[in-house]
């Protein structure tokens, strides 16, 4: 291959990774909900500007390293009146673009915060996963799950953030922008999706050991899509099918899983881990470690600390056919 | 290149001590003074930004009783008076007057730090209890480290000042520490009244 | 004016010799007052905690080199990227600074040494022994897991148990100590040492930089002092300040550590302004252009960095219409940088510019510097803030700002002053090699990091999923990260190479305008034959457009048979008085000893605090009690 040809490859292949990496699931530059779009116009803006002005500055300092100089005259000081005149000039095109920046920030802020929300969802997030509330006036519409976000498009959501240890930070990339979660305090963000699909969040602020295994999965639907998907959440928890299962469930109850998971419809009804009623329908378990299939959730029962070094969960000493019918059990949660 | 060094004057009239800004004792004075003003303002900082988070101040709703901090204050108040004399007395070099302040700055000090011991005992809350009392704790326990050191430097002086040779240079340095003790009252009076009297007035 | 013998001139430096002189050996080591030899300790310590916070880097960029990798595990992760922040801000960049100015500013103004020498080497020695107890803590599996802005409550009570936390505040507390006594005796040098005739509208303007962030550092310091004394009291005496169940709040941690955090950027940024002023004037041989609109500058600077620091916490929920005012404020630091570049390049298009390695790192400036400048203007809009907040976009955002912004005009004055403080020129070639090297490297690592940040990725973790598109340019920011660890080793292998060569450098090699450049190459112990008088902002220049200036004049009469220096009077530096400047005295280092101890063991039990003060009362009484030769000889009672 010839050099030309040979940079023209390595240039397509360039652009195709840069462009398969600007559609990643947790990217700001693809921006799928309103709050999103606002954020990606200052972006826009603040970027075709600040690079302009960065060009003209070194083009203005190659110019000045490079210019020719007459040699036996030096111009020290001679120039200076001119150089101030020059100066005020450079002063107030800095400070106008700064006050359009201003002005355009100020704008676009407004535009992300506030709004009339349809659906009110509360978050907690906790070392070192997501707790995620529906919450509703009737309190039987109300019901918990975990690292999983569904919204529906075109709708606003308000989403109330709190922290249950430490400070976390909600961040949906394509969604918005993001917002810490603090002990003691209470703040909310507005969602309104623009386009139905899968999109990924993660923490954002540092939380201790397992920071980087704090994932969210969110799902945004049409709105009847997302009514179903609500009222099958309402549901307490399906009851298994099988022997395996229902030994399964047996031993969940009864040893220590139950005390930190509700199962509703179960007496399993501890609240330190995540809700499990309807955990087969989740896409990932462990806040986004693994995907919710037999051998990883197999492997996660057995030992979460060689997983997730330092998640709370503790591995639980089980015979290994109780093993496998918890983990029978689990994967019948739908 | 070869550089030639031209004489342009002569300085060896000139005095070898001096007072105020032109000796670093001075500007060391100011830099500490600056530092633990600022110390004293970002605790009073965050003293008020606590106690926007409350609906009562203090909490348990019981204001710290006024007496032993308005005797420091005064006693404070009044060691100003010994206090800029000590300090003319120092820039005229008059040793007997420096001897006697500095005895009578050091009689006061403690005594204001005896009134101190009282008044931790009486603030009726306890720096475990709540933020309100960390963060008074936190005012009054800065404020008496200050003190103390300064105290400990008035004394540090009497004693030089009685057993020593005395020169320009040592006056200069009492000078400096009555500079300092301006410090320490008058950002008491600031102090008190964030103390004893926010809660009054809120 | 007349001209004196050299017989009387070779007596007057053998007295001068005599007087200024250390101690021999190991007790000279031990007790040296000398602003020179303190700084170049300063600054070689500083110089090991930036290679081994860079080492702590690579280790990073090795565990992100490939998704899901596991040289690293999380807890050890954690520790060396608190590490590598809190040792590159507290015992690399702010240091480093302090410790080039330490050595130049008492030159450059004319002194015979730094005002508080003993404190000077006091400062030194808490320096030290704050640095070593953090890197021993680290090496017993104790050192800092909370980052180096130490969040509560991940860094309070109940989620730091142990005494990791712990070493980290009080490692704190040492480099604040330190800093502030730096500080204060650099504002004091610079307000009532300088040469007679050097107002304050003569000063360099390196100099005029430093007094600014000595400032700076006065004001900012003591927010980090108080919220890390709060901390380690929440931690080891049970206070409240930090507990949102009894009245505290996880915020005031924030408002304090940004009070103190945000100037600390400017606090590392201000001296390499004044370095690149410096590099500017020296090897474009023409005054800088804008002295004043330069020195306004600077204070608009130090003055706009105080109220900002809202801006590291727009995500936290704060009110608005308040976060709209921050934006604003924020972005208007852009207005006396824009001055400064614009005055830099103006003097270097109607200077005569010649393209020594000094001037190569400050091109290397500009072209990272008004990048990281740029990106810092969009950090400071609320919504952008919002999404790139706490990603890579704004890890590569400070390093383009401290590490363009502060480390290459570093780089380019420590090859500049380098012949001045070690009496030998650092290789040409090399130089320019690690010029190359450190800049390809650098725009390797961190460019890729911008987009990272856009497409997701958050700061601080210490493992990544693949098929988020992050891969490629981890392993590319990571090949990046080795090529500028090759431009540091070149660094130490050119004054490696440089020391093993006899000491030829001449006192002028560049043809530099202020005083430093009137002495010889490293200076005696008392700097300057005689004082010097100045006459204009450029002593050692003819006139505007460089020529030398080839007759110096001098003031004699300061006596020479004890340690004397000149006082002048703050603003327009006219003479005051004679000073006698102390001696050698191991009690900074027995004080810095006694402090130490007083410190570790607070960290056990409180009660350290008031038991270990003792002895450090007793060091700086026996320090403070006057010797012999320092007393005024007139006014004696």
């Amino acid at each position: 291959m010839n050099t030309p040809a040979r940079l023209r490859a390595w240039l397509f292949t360039g652009a195709v990774l840069a462009l398969a990496a600007c559609d990643g699931p947790q990217s700001a530059l693809l921006p799928r909900a309103e709050q999103a779009e606002a954020i990606d116009r200052v972006w826009r803006v603040m970027l075709w500007t600040c690079t302009a002005l960065y060009i003209v500055v070194l083009l203005a300092l190659a110019y000045a390293m490079l210019r020719r100089r007459a040699d036996r005259r030096r111009e020290g000081i001679a120039s200076d009146p001119l150089l101030r005149k020059t100066l005020a000039a450079w002063v107030v095109v800095i400070v106008a673009f700064l006050t359009a920046f201003v002005a355009l920030s100020y704008a676009e802020d407004r535009r992300i915060r506030g709004g009339e929300p349809d659906l009110e969802v509360r978050i907690t997030a906790k070392q070192w996963w997501w707790q995620v509330e529906y919450l509703d006036a009737d309190p039987s519409r109300q019901f918990t799950t975990a690292n999983e976000l569904h919204l529906p498009r075109d709708r606003t959501a308000r989403i109330e953030l709190r922290a249950g240890d430490v400070i976390h930070s909600y961040w949906v990339p394509a969604l918005g922008g993001k917002e810490d979660l603090i002990p003691g305090r209470t703040n909310a963000v507005w969602v309104t999706p623009r386009e139905n699909g899968t999109w990924r969040g993660q923490c954002a602020e540092f939380c201790g050991l397992q920071h980087a295994h704090m994932a969210l999965d969110v799902f945004v639907h049409d709105v009847g899509f997302f009514e179903r998907w609500r009222d099958t959440q309402l549901y307490p928890a399906r009851l298994p099918e099988t022997a395996t299962a229902r030994r399964g469930k047996a031993v969940f109850e009864q040893h220590a899983c139950a005390t930190c998971h509700t199962v509703r419809g179960t007496t399993a009804g501890g609240r330190l881990g995540p809700d499990l009623t309807h955990f087969a329908s989740r896409r990932h378990l462990a806040a986004g470690l693994l995907p919710v299939e037999s051998p990883h959730l197999l492997a996660w029962i057995e030992d979460p600390q060689r997983l997730k070094p330092g998640a709370q969960m503790p591995a639980v000493p089980l015979a290994p056919q109780d093993l496998l019918a918890v983990n029978e059990y689990l994967l019948g949660l739908r | 290149m070869n550089r030639v060094e031209v004489k342009a004057g002569d300085l060896s009239r000139h005095r070898d001590y001096a007072f105020g800004p032109t000796t670093p004792g001075w500007w060391g004075v100011i830099g500490f003074i600056l530092i633990e003003a600022t110390a004293f303002v970002l605790a009073i900082g965050a003293y008020y930004y606590l106690l926007a988070n409350e609906a009562r101040w203090p909490p348990r709703g019981v204001p710290p009783p006024l007496l032993w901090g308005t005797v420091f204050m005064l006693i404070g108040l009044a060691s100003e008076l010994p206090n800029a004399w000590i300090k003319k007395r120092a820039q005229a070099l008059d040793l007997r007057a420096v001897q006697f302040g500095l005895g009578v700055m050091t009689v006061l000090g403690i005594a204001m730090l005896v009134v101190r011991a009282l008044e931790f005992g009486s603030l009726n809350v306890h720096w475990t209890s709540h933020a309100y009392g960390s963060i008074v704790w936190a005012l009054l326990v800065l404020h008496t480290f200050h003190t103390l050191t300064d105290v400990a430097d008035s004394v540090v002086l009497w004693v030089f000042t009685l057993v020593h040779t005395v020169d320009g240079r040592k006056f200069s340095d009492v000078a400096d520490n009555a500079f300092y003790w301006h410090f320490i009252v008058w950002s008491w009076v600031v102090l008190y009244v964030v103390v004893y009297w926010t809660p009054r007035w809120l | 004016m007349t001209r004196y013998d050299d017989a009387a001139r070779r007596r007057h430096l053998a007295e001068l010799e005599r007087v200024w002189a250390d101690p021999p050996g190991l007790r000279g080591w031990l007790t040296t007052v000398d602003h020179k030899r303190v700084a170049r300790r300063y600054i070689v310590t500083a110089l090991v905690f930036f290679v081994l916070a860079g080492v702590l880097a690579l280790a990073m960029r090795t565990q992100l080199a490939v998704p899901e990798n596991t040289v690293l595990g999380p807890d050890l992760y954690n520790q060396v990227f608190s590490m590598h922040g809190s040792v590159m801000m507290f015992l690399f960049a702010v240091p480093v600074m302090e410790a080039v100015a330490i050595y130049m500013v008492p030159l450059m103004v004319g002194a015979r040494n730094i005002a508080f020498p003993r404190l000077n080497a006091f400062s030194y020695w808490v320096y030290l022994f704050g640095g070593l107890l953090i890197f021993a803590a680290f090496a017993l599996n104790i050192g800092p897991e909370a980052g180096w802005t130490g969040y509560t409550p991940l860094s309070g009570p109940d989620f730091s148990p142990g005494k990791r936390t712990d070493f980290w505040a009080q490692m704190i507390t040492f480099t604040e100590v330190a800093a502030l006594a730096v500080a204060v005796e650099l504002v004091a040098t610079i307000m009532i040492m300088r040469a007679p005739g050097m107002t304050l509208a003569r000063m360099p303007l390196f100099v005029w930089s430093m007094l600014v962030t000595s400032l700076m550092v006065i004001f900012a310091m003591p927010a980090v002092m108080l919220s890390s004394t709060f901390l380690i009291t929440d931690r080891l005496i049970g206070t409240q300040f930090y507990n949102p169940a009894e009245g505290g709040d996880h915020l005031l941690w924030q408002h304090l550590f940004w009070f103190f955090g945000h100037p600390e950027v400017y606090i590392i940024f201000m001296p390499a302004l004044g370095m690149i002023s410096a590099i500017v004037e020296t090897y474009c041989r023409r005054p800088v252009f804008g002295y004043t609109p330069m020195v306004l500058a600077l204070v608009a600077t130090g003055f706009l960095s105080f109220g900002l620091w809202v801006h590291h916490m727009f995500a936290t929920g704060l009110p608005p219409m308040g976060n709209s005012f921050y934006t604003a404020a924020s972005m208007l630091i852009a207005v006396p940088s824009g001055i400064q570049v614009f005055c830099w390049i103006a003097t270097i298009a109607t200077g005569k510019p010649r393209l020594e390695v000094p001037l190569l790192f400050v091109l290397g400036f500009f072209a990272l510097f008004v990048l990281g400048g740029m990106t810092g203007v969009m950090v400071a809009s609320v919504p952008l803030d919002l999404q790139v907040h706490d990603t890579y976009f704004v890890v590569a955002h400070f390093h383009y700002v401290l590490i363009g912004g502060a480390v290459f005009p570093l780089f380019g004055a420590l090859y500049m002053w380098f012949p001045k403080i070690a009496g030998r020129l650092l290789d040409d070639r090399l130089g320019r090699w690690q010029f190359w090297l450190l800049f390809i490297g650098f725009n390797v690592t961190f460019f890729p990091m911008h987009y990272l940040g856009l497409i997701g990725m958050p700061r601080r973790v210490y493992t990544y999923p693949t098929g988020l598109g992050w891969d490629t340019w981890n392993l590319l920011s990571s090949a990046g990260a080795y090529l500028v660890a090759l431009g540091a080793l070149l660094f130490v292998v050119n004054v490696a190479r440089a020391l093993r060569r006899p000491a030829d450098a001449p006192d002028d090699p560049w043809g530099g305008p202020d005083l430093s450049w009137a002495t010889s190459s490293p200076p005696p112990a008392y700097e300057f034959a005689h004082v010097h008088e100045v006459r204009t902002r450029t002593p050692l220049w003819a006139g505007p457009d460089g020529e030398p200036q080839l007759e110096l004049p001098v003031l004699h009469g300061l006596r020479t048979d004890r340690r004397e220096a000149l006082l002048t009077t703050p603003i327009d530096a006219v003479p005051e008085c004679r000073w006698a400047m102390p001696d050698p005295s191991i009690w900074p280092l027995l004080a810095a000893l006694s402090l130490t101890v007083a410190f570790v063991w607070s960290i056990f039990d409180p009660w350290g605090v008031v038991w270990g003060s003792i002895p450090v009362g007793v060091a700086l009484i026996v320090w403070f009690w006057p010797k012999k030769s320092e007393p005024s000889l007139q006014a004696t009672e």
